[in-house]
């Protein structure tokens, strides 16, 4: 084989993640009571829009989720069995081979065909000068430097077409298929796509669609001849690092719910279910965890991590590895720092639905408390579960990005959108200031955080009971 | 009410514990006392004399949490757990490992820590009160839906850029603060005025969205609508009734986090070179101090659970009602 695949640890809770989602999702629609408040977020135009912004992002994370280490050309006579590469690439690698490889020296502008730092350069007199030398990527198939603003103005003409001709399609195929009714005209329910008049906000999903599309056409396009956000100090791509930092995002804002939420429901039910020294216990275990500052506790994890990691270098040789066991644990401590609000207001649920009169006659006919908390509670209260995973989110991924800042964070050598500032920050200082790391972080961490934020506001309000009308 | 405050005090106590042993065990499962030594002795050729004296110097040289070579009680008291805990419950926070005194430090570091964080937090609470009271009074207009989305917008901006454009913009292009750093006195004014206000933006979002809706839901009750029946003007119906009995939701938030105002904003110290509490921890869990560390937990949780007791004595306050028992 050519490859040789590799699944870390988050890969495989991702994917896993993914499963429950989708099996959710087929369970959620063979149910009324479920199917009806997802049919009040289906009817919401903004959230819809930004859960087309939502899925690129997931999409791109998952893609980038697919590990694996390439088989490494030894001539056949001195390797006995396949030798593979150390470096561990995703598929998003290899999609965006052409951003990962153009690595110029140094710091470069966006669309720059000059570094941004001058070197020393010697002439062929002997004579050395100081200049700005031509950046060996960007723009390399210009023949005069001066053609660079029509090459750029063809790119994007063309990328343009492109994501035009793509849009159409899946609008013309949403018409088709989602949009007819039977009897009509595809003429006309297009016309009925088009001026919004459909149960489902297809117009709104499909403008945010032409924006998605419209951004890759134009990274496809001009990606691999500039550098469109430019590159950082070791002349990597800048956008390539802000797409790559999309999965770290996404699996800190899921897994660290995801990881505490077995606890979280087992111990918020127990302690409403049974009561007593149950109760006593488990609330006396959430009360101290609650009463640390949970950036103390957050910090006082990390480098307790770090410390271990030092001193225990032997287990952690992989970089990947090391990485993603640092991704790991912050989202362990970072969901024990939040999974005590859950446990409380599960066990508020469950206490109110403890008295219930279906409780009550399962109770009365022997059934077993297991079988009451797994059969008839736990169903019933997942929509606070649910509401808090999408409310938690957005929180989570901004704090990242202060914890990595603060050097709390995930591994340093990892890309993600805190360290990509914090790698930034002191260019600050320089003049002309180094302004496109930061801007390509904070442009994508909140695209995707508004997007989180609008789509959760549509689910609490569908799910909440307290908010419906 | 003094029976009740007496209660939860000593409801307290078992709390504490925990916490103590929590961050106990989280220190020192991945710490042993004798890292703790190399480290601070510096790493390598360290005899083992050299780590046994620093060890019985800084009172790291008995078992973790249990002595089976003493007897009797002495099992449990002779260890480093037992000796690093109890005197932290008369606020007796011994000495760091570089032999200064946490207690005097922890006092010091308290006041930039409380110039930042008061001011951010009264100005704040007035400020997300007025916004919301505000979009509240133009409910339904475009004013009340733009400030809704303007909430959103401003909650998914990560703080971070608050902190990097305003020092960018206030401190290198308009030269109007210092980037970074701390004065005693009045001269303290410029350096924490853009942290303040930092503080009380990147908090605008939220609050002001979360403020409104119970704004909302209370001008929705019957007694308002009587109130507005009877005749009172819209300003003094929401002063008057609607701020008073939002009070109650708001003050559940807001109350707990008083007492934590003394430990500091972690972030904003670290970003702005305050010498506060929150950049000793930081600096504490750097050097892998563990006697500091240990008392900034606890003490953040003393702190945290008297802003409990302290919203429970602030309901009956505001809310004749609720009786204390």
């Amino acid at each position: 084989m050519p490859f040789k695949l590799v699944i870390l640890w988050t890969d495989a809770l991702i994917y896993l993640l993914l499963a429950v989602s989708i099996a959710y999702g087929i369970y959620a629609a063979r149910h009324e009571h479920l199917r009806a408040p997802w049919r009040q977020v289906r009817r919401n135009p903004l959230a819809m829009a930004a859960l087309v912004v939502l899925a690129a992002y997931i999409v791109t994370g998952l893609v980038d989720s697919i590990h694996f280490r390439m088989r490494l050309d030894v001539p056949r006579a001195q390797a006995r069995h396949a030798i593979y590469s150390p470096q561990v690439l995703s598929v998003l690698d290899l999609l965006c081979a052409p951003l990962r490889t153009h690595v110029e020296q140094t710091y470069s502008a966006p669309f720059a065909l000059y570094a941004f730092t001058p070197q020393m350069v010697r002439r062929p007199d002997g004579s050395h000068v100081l200049e700005y030398p031509r950046l060996r990527y960007a723009g390399a198939a210009l023949k005069v430097p001066g053609d660079r603003g029509r090459d750029i103005a063809v790119r994007c003409l063309r990328g343009a077409v492109e994501s035009l001709i793509l849009w159409v399609a899946v609008a013309a195929a949403v018409a088709y298929w989602r949009v007819r009714r039977p009897g009509e005209s595809a003429r006309a329910a297009f016309g009925r796509l088009i001026r919004g008049e459909t149960d489902t906000p297809w117009r709104a999903m499909l403008a945010s669609l032409g924006a998605v599309i419209l951004s890759v056409a134009a990274v496809a396009n001009l990606g691999g001849a500039y550098h469109i956000l430019g590159t950082d100090q070791v002349g990597q791509d800048v956008l390539f690092e802000a797409i790559k930092s999309i999965r770290t995002g996404l699996l800190i804002g899921t897994l660290t719910t995801l990881v505490m939420l077995p606890f979280a429901l087992a111990m918020g039910v127990m302690a409403g279910y049974f009561g007593g020294w149950v109760d006593d216990l488990i609330q006396y275990i959430y009360a101290t965890l609650s009463s640390i500052p949970s950036v103390l506790l957050i910090v006082a994890g990390i480098l307790s991590l770090d410390l271990y990691m030092a001193n225990h270098a032997a287990a952690f040789d992989n970089i990947a590895q090391r990485q993603d066991m640092r991704l790991l644990s912050l989202c362990v401590i970072l969901g024990v720092t939040t999974w005590t609000g859950l446990c409380r207001l599960l066990r508020g649920e469950t206490m109110k639905l403890r008295n219930m009169d279906y409780i009550q006659a399962a109770v009365a006919l022997g059934v077993r408390s297991r079988r009451i908390m797994t059969r008839h509670i736990i169903p019933n209260v997942m929509h606070i579960v649910l509401i808090n995973v999408v409310l938690n989110f957005s929180g989570l991924v901004l704090a990242e990005a202060v914890l990595s800042y603060v050097g709390v964070g995930v591994d340093p050598s990892m890309n993600s959108w805190g360290n990509m500032i914090n790698g930034a920050r002191l260019e600050m200082a320089r003049d002309p200031v180094v302004w496109w790391s930061l801007a390509a972080a904070f442009l994508f961490m909140f695209t995707m955080v508004l997007a989180a934020n609008l789509f959760a506001d549509a689910v609490r309000d569908a799910f909440d009971p307290r908010m419906r009308k | 009410m003094i029976a009740y405050i007496i209660r939860r005090i000593l409801y307290a106590i078992p709390i504490l514990i925990g916490v103590n042993l929590l961050t106990f065990v989280l220190f020192f499962l991945v710490n042993s006392p004798n890292d703790m030594a190399r480290f601070h002795l510096g790493m390598k050729r360290v005899t083992p004399q050299a780590i046994a004296e620093w060890k019985a110097e800084h009172g790291y040289d008995a078992p973790l949490l249990y002595n089976s070579a003493a007897s009797g009680v002495k099992k449990l008291t002779q260890t480093i757990f037992f000796q690093h805990s109890v005197k932290l419950f008369v606020f007796d926070f011994g000495g760091s490992d570089d032999g200064r005194d946490i207690g005097y430090d922890i006092r010091q570091r308290m006041w930039p820590s409380l110039a930042i964080q008061l001011p951010t937090f009264v100005v704040g609470l007035a400020v997300y009160i007025s916004v919301a009271l505000m979009m509240v009074f133009f409910r339904g207009t475009y004013l009340d839906t733009g400030g809704v989305v303007l909430a959103v917008v401003l909650m998914s901006i990560s703080m971070l850029f608050y902190v990097i454009g305003g020092q960018y913009l206030f401190s290198k292009v308009l030269r109007l603060v210092p980037i970074s750093g701390y004065d005693s006195g009045l001269s303290a004014i410029k350096f924490v005025i853009l942290p303040i206000a930092i503080g009380v933006i990147s908090g605008v979002g939220s609050s002001v969205r979360l403020y409104r809706t119970f704004f909302l839901e209370e001008s929705g009750k019957d007694y308002v609508r009587t109130a507005r029946a009877k005749g009172l003007s819209e300003i003094r119906v929401l002063f008057r009734h609607v701020l008073k009995n939002a009070m109650i939701p708001i003050l559940t938030g807001v109350v707990v986090v008083i007492p934590s105002l003394f430990i500091g904003s972690l972030i904003l110290e670290s970003f702005f070179g305050i010498p506060g509490l929150g950049s000793y921890t930081i600096d504490a869990i750097r050097s892998q101090d563990f006697g500091i560390v240990h008392a900034m937990v606890f003490l953040g949780s003393v702190l945290y659970i008297v802003g409990l007791i302290l919203t429970d004595i602030s309901y009956t306050l505001v809310d004749p009602r609720v009786r204390l028992g």
